[in-house]
């Protein structure tokens, strides 16, 4: 017996089905009911059932690449805001390996960086390292939030959305799994994009999202619509993790981003461009992969605030 | 009994008129405002998150921490800013109401704040603000065994009566608030002032628990208004 | 505190040095204000008002008391400013922090100043018994600049306030239960509130402007242009032309604020 379909908005206490079917994450099982835990949608496989959170806050795990905001600069390691409730720690040693140098004059308070996930300890704390192509400080650019439960329908099917902007705004985009996307390009182009995330987060759930943005990229730059329709792609709902593509295409941006940077930064300070020839000797994208493979088999969702809409009435008359 | 009618025109099973809406603040995780007759509750939740009041933590659970405040502009006559033993007692008994339906042992050693304020008072805001919370809880994403919901039931000119008014409050022999887990019927606050007979207090208690049962329908609505596909 | 991201902090920088903001605005255009009166029936006069997503509710109760000795004939007025730790993460329980005081005896200053509250007409018993006006702000939401929400809030707020009829009787205070009279409020005021990102003053900041903001002036200007309260706040110094600049900008700024009252 199930009481509710795929796609479903359900509420925590809900009675999804009995217990001849699985219960998956979102949901719990009492007295052989199986019941929604979360705010989301049912995502039924099977005859299993999940509750997809519609928000949750970002709980680090091992293997995610996240942005982070350095909060603090210690003997050892800095600590770095994950915009979650657990805190990270960037080892000195995952940095510089065993050379010694003064901590703040790589990364300072505010910077902001493009990280991994090495480890969860059993209290949730995450230790951060930088193995992975384009991994490190990012130099400007804006940051956008979002909730990290909408990350895999900004990135789309095989990174059909987030390809579709990058393509038309000419802005480099880095994806973190806890809800942080930095975008970097032409100014207006920034603002753009971030008008654009928005709005995806906002209507994640709504059909034929990737026609609709597509349109208002090209009414917003080139003033008037896409020559041709898209085909419409059957991806709303794309509610998972991101396929390992996304990522591997994120990163292969990311690898032309660090060359130009390591370039950059060679003309620059001594300092930091070793610091890029260390990174560059490290990236293991295979393993990256792997990593990847494994952890689509069982992810949390994650969140953080969002609320556009109020306007709750507070009049006597 | 069924036929008394009270001050307000109310049958003696009938609520005050109730409204609720979910995510109605920018900044909070998740948010709800309420008004049931004259109260108009506001609550926001943030979390889970990192808090530096460590001996409230938990090694292998998150925690709540509530806060029910009361505009000095609430009342008839102002009252002052600031917790009174009445708002730290109600603080405590809301937060206990809450705890068995979270689900936080995915964020052990976090923090959840509730903050209730209560912008207007008008008889049984410790019900009200426990109705708000548990749906600015969901709307934070929350993990949770099933929506919390408070209502009341008392004593009225000898007659058993649901959602007492502030008028009905005072003139009244016995207020007996309560909280429930609809889907399970387990009760999860529970006082009861004033002077009550075995039997009244059954009937109490039964009524109470089917006004839950009501306005539990409204909260869902209200999270479901919010977040269906328009 | 919240720590800012330092990209954050240029990009909001070369955004306002190209006379850009993040919500597209202009350096001198406010975000949508909406102001509501009578929301709360317990309060003699209350208010909720919007600036973006920034909210506050005001209540405004009164109490009969003594004047004070050396205005044995005014009412007196009380601001209290609860920033309540619903509005913004980082905002904790407790008594009133340094910041939510400044804040409310910025938004008392300009009703204060401006003298638009007759208080004479609060008088009961000269010596004896005066109306006292508790004003007491509730932040609920934070999105940048309270001061100018707050400020607008206690303005629409003291136009809608009734006060009950109190007489001497037999030399004592009678306070009527149905007869009202409307505040006697002679003037309209608004606050301005500026920050300075480089070089260039901004109004109507945001939360994340105000985060990288160097310096804040807040201009009360009432609606036939006199300047009745200021305060500067923030890290850094302003200059006299930095100054002149927002309070010319606020006298013209304030008659559209009070447009919606």
């Amino acid at each position: 017996m199930i009481h509710v379909e795929n796609k479903d908005l359900v509420i925590p206490g809900q009675i999804l089905a009995d217990d001849e079917y699985y219960s998956g994450r979102g949901t719990f099982k009492e007295n052989g009911k199986i019941c929604s835990s979360l705010l989301g949608r049912v995502s039924l496989r099977n005859k299993k059932i999940r509750v997809i959170p519609l928000k949750s806050k970002y709980v680090p795990k091992k293997g995610d690449v996240v942005i982070g905001k350095i909060k603090d600069v210690r003997f050892s390691m800095w600590d770095v805001d994950i915009n979650s409730p657990y805190s990270g720690i960037l080892p000195a040693f995952e940095v510089f390996g065993r050379e010694k140098k003064e901590l703040n004059k790589v990364y300072d308070v505010g910077d902001v960086l493009f990280l991994r996930v090495v480890d969860v300890d059993e209290i949730k704390k995450a230790k951060l390292g930088l193995k992975g192509r384009g991994m490190g400080k990012f130099k400007g650019g804006i940051i956008v939030d979002i909730a990290p439960t909408k990350v895999p329908r900004l990135i789309g099917k095989k990174g059909s959305m987030i390809n579709m902007i990058k393509d038309k705004t000419k802005c480099k985009i880095v994806v973190g799994q806890n809800g942080l996307v930095w975008v970097k390009g032409n100014e207006d182009m920034e603002q753009l994009t971030r008008e654009i995330i928005h709005l995806i987060e906002a209507e994640a759930h709504t059909s034929g999202l990737t026609n609709k943005i597509k349109n208002k990229l090209y009414l917003a730059i080139d003033g008037e619509l896409p020559p041709e329709e898209v085909e419409e792609t059957e991806e709303e709902f794309v509610l998972e993790k991101p396929k390992l593509q996304n990522f591997k295409e994120e990163l292969e941006q990311e690898e032309k981003e660090a060359e130009e940077k390591a370039a950059e930064e060679e003309s620059e300070e001594s300092e930091e461009s070793e610091e890029e020839n260390e990174k560059k000797e490290k990236p293991d994208i295979g393993e990256v992969i792997e990593e990847f493979k494994r952890k689509n088999k069982s992810k949390d969702g994650l969140s953080y605030g969002d609320n556009s809409n109020n306007s709750f009435i507070l009049n006597n008359k | 009994m069924s036929d008394i009618i009270r001050d307000d025109g109310r049958k003696f099973d009938e609520l005050r008129p109730i409204k609720i809406e979910a995510g109605v603040l920018e900044r909070a995780d998740g948010s709800a405002y309420l008004e049931v007759g004259g109260n108009k509750i506001l609550v926001a939740v943030y979390g889970p998150r990192e808090s530096y009041i460590r001996r409230l933590l938990e090694p292998n659970t998150g925690v709540i921490r509530c806060r029910y405040n009361m505009a000095p502009f609430s009342v008839d006559d102002r009252k002052r800013p600031g917790p009174d033993r009445r708002s730290s007692e109600i603080s405590k008994i809301t937060a206990d109401a809450l705890r068995p339906a979270l689900m936080l042992e995915n964020y052990p050693r976090s923090m959840i704040d509730i903050y209730i304020e209560v912008i207007e008072a008008e008889g049984g805001t410790r019900c009200a603000g426990i109705t708000a919370a548990s749906v600015a809880l969901v709307d934070a994403g929350i993990p949770m065994k099933d929506i919390v919901v408070g209502c009341a039931a008392g004593k009225v000119y000898d007659e058993i009566v649901l959602d007492l008014s502030e008028k009905e409050d005072k003139e009244g022999q016995a207020d007996v608030p309560i909280a429930m887990m609809p889907r399970t019927g387990e009760i999860t606050l529970l006082q009861s002032d004033g002077d009550l007979t075995e039997e009244e207090f059954a009937k109490a208690i039964d009524l109470a628990m089917e006004g839950c049962r009501k306005v539990n329908e409204i909260q869902k609505e209200a999270l479901m208004k919010k977040y269906s596909i328009e | 505190m919240e720590i800012v991201p330092e990209i954050t902090r240029r990009s909001i920088e070369n955004l306002v040095g190209n006379d850009k903001r993040e919500d597209g605005r202009a350096l001198d255009e406010y975000r949508d204000i909406s102001i509501e009166t009578n929301v709360i029936s317990k309060a003699e006069g209350s208010a909720r008002v919007k600036i973006g997503g920034t909210q506050v509710i005001v209540g405004i109760k009164p109490q009969l008391g003594s004047p004070f000795p050396d205005t044995p004939d005014l009412g007196v007025l009380m601001t209290n400013c609860e920033m309540l730790p619903m509005a913004d993460p980082t905002f904790e329980p407790g008594p009133p922090s340094e910041d939510s005081i400044e804040l409310a005896r910025v938004v008392d200053r300009g009703i204060r100043e401006s003298e638009l509250v007759e208080l004479d007409k609060l008088c009961v018993e000269e010596g004896k018994h005066v109306w006292m006006l508790f004003i007491d702000l509730h932040i609920i939401d934070n999105c940048g600049n309270l001061f100018d929400a707050c400020e607008l809030a206690v303005m629409a707020a003291l136009k809608t306030t009734k006060l009950p009829v109190a007489t001497i009787v037999d030399e004592e205070v009678v306070i009527s239960e149905d007869e009202t009279f409307d505040l006697p409020i002679n003037n309209e005021l608004a606050l301005c509130t500026f920050v300075k990102i480089g070089d260039k003053m901004v109004i109507d900041p945001t939360l994340s402007e105000e985060s990288v903001a160097s310096a804040r002036l807040n201009v009360g200007v009432t609606k036939d242009g006199h300047i009745c309260s200021m305060q500067k706040g923030g890290k850094e110094p302003l200059t006299k032309d930095d100054i002149l600049f927002a309070v010319n900008l606020a006298v013209t700024k304030t008659k559209e604020l009070v447009e919606h009252l």
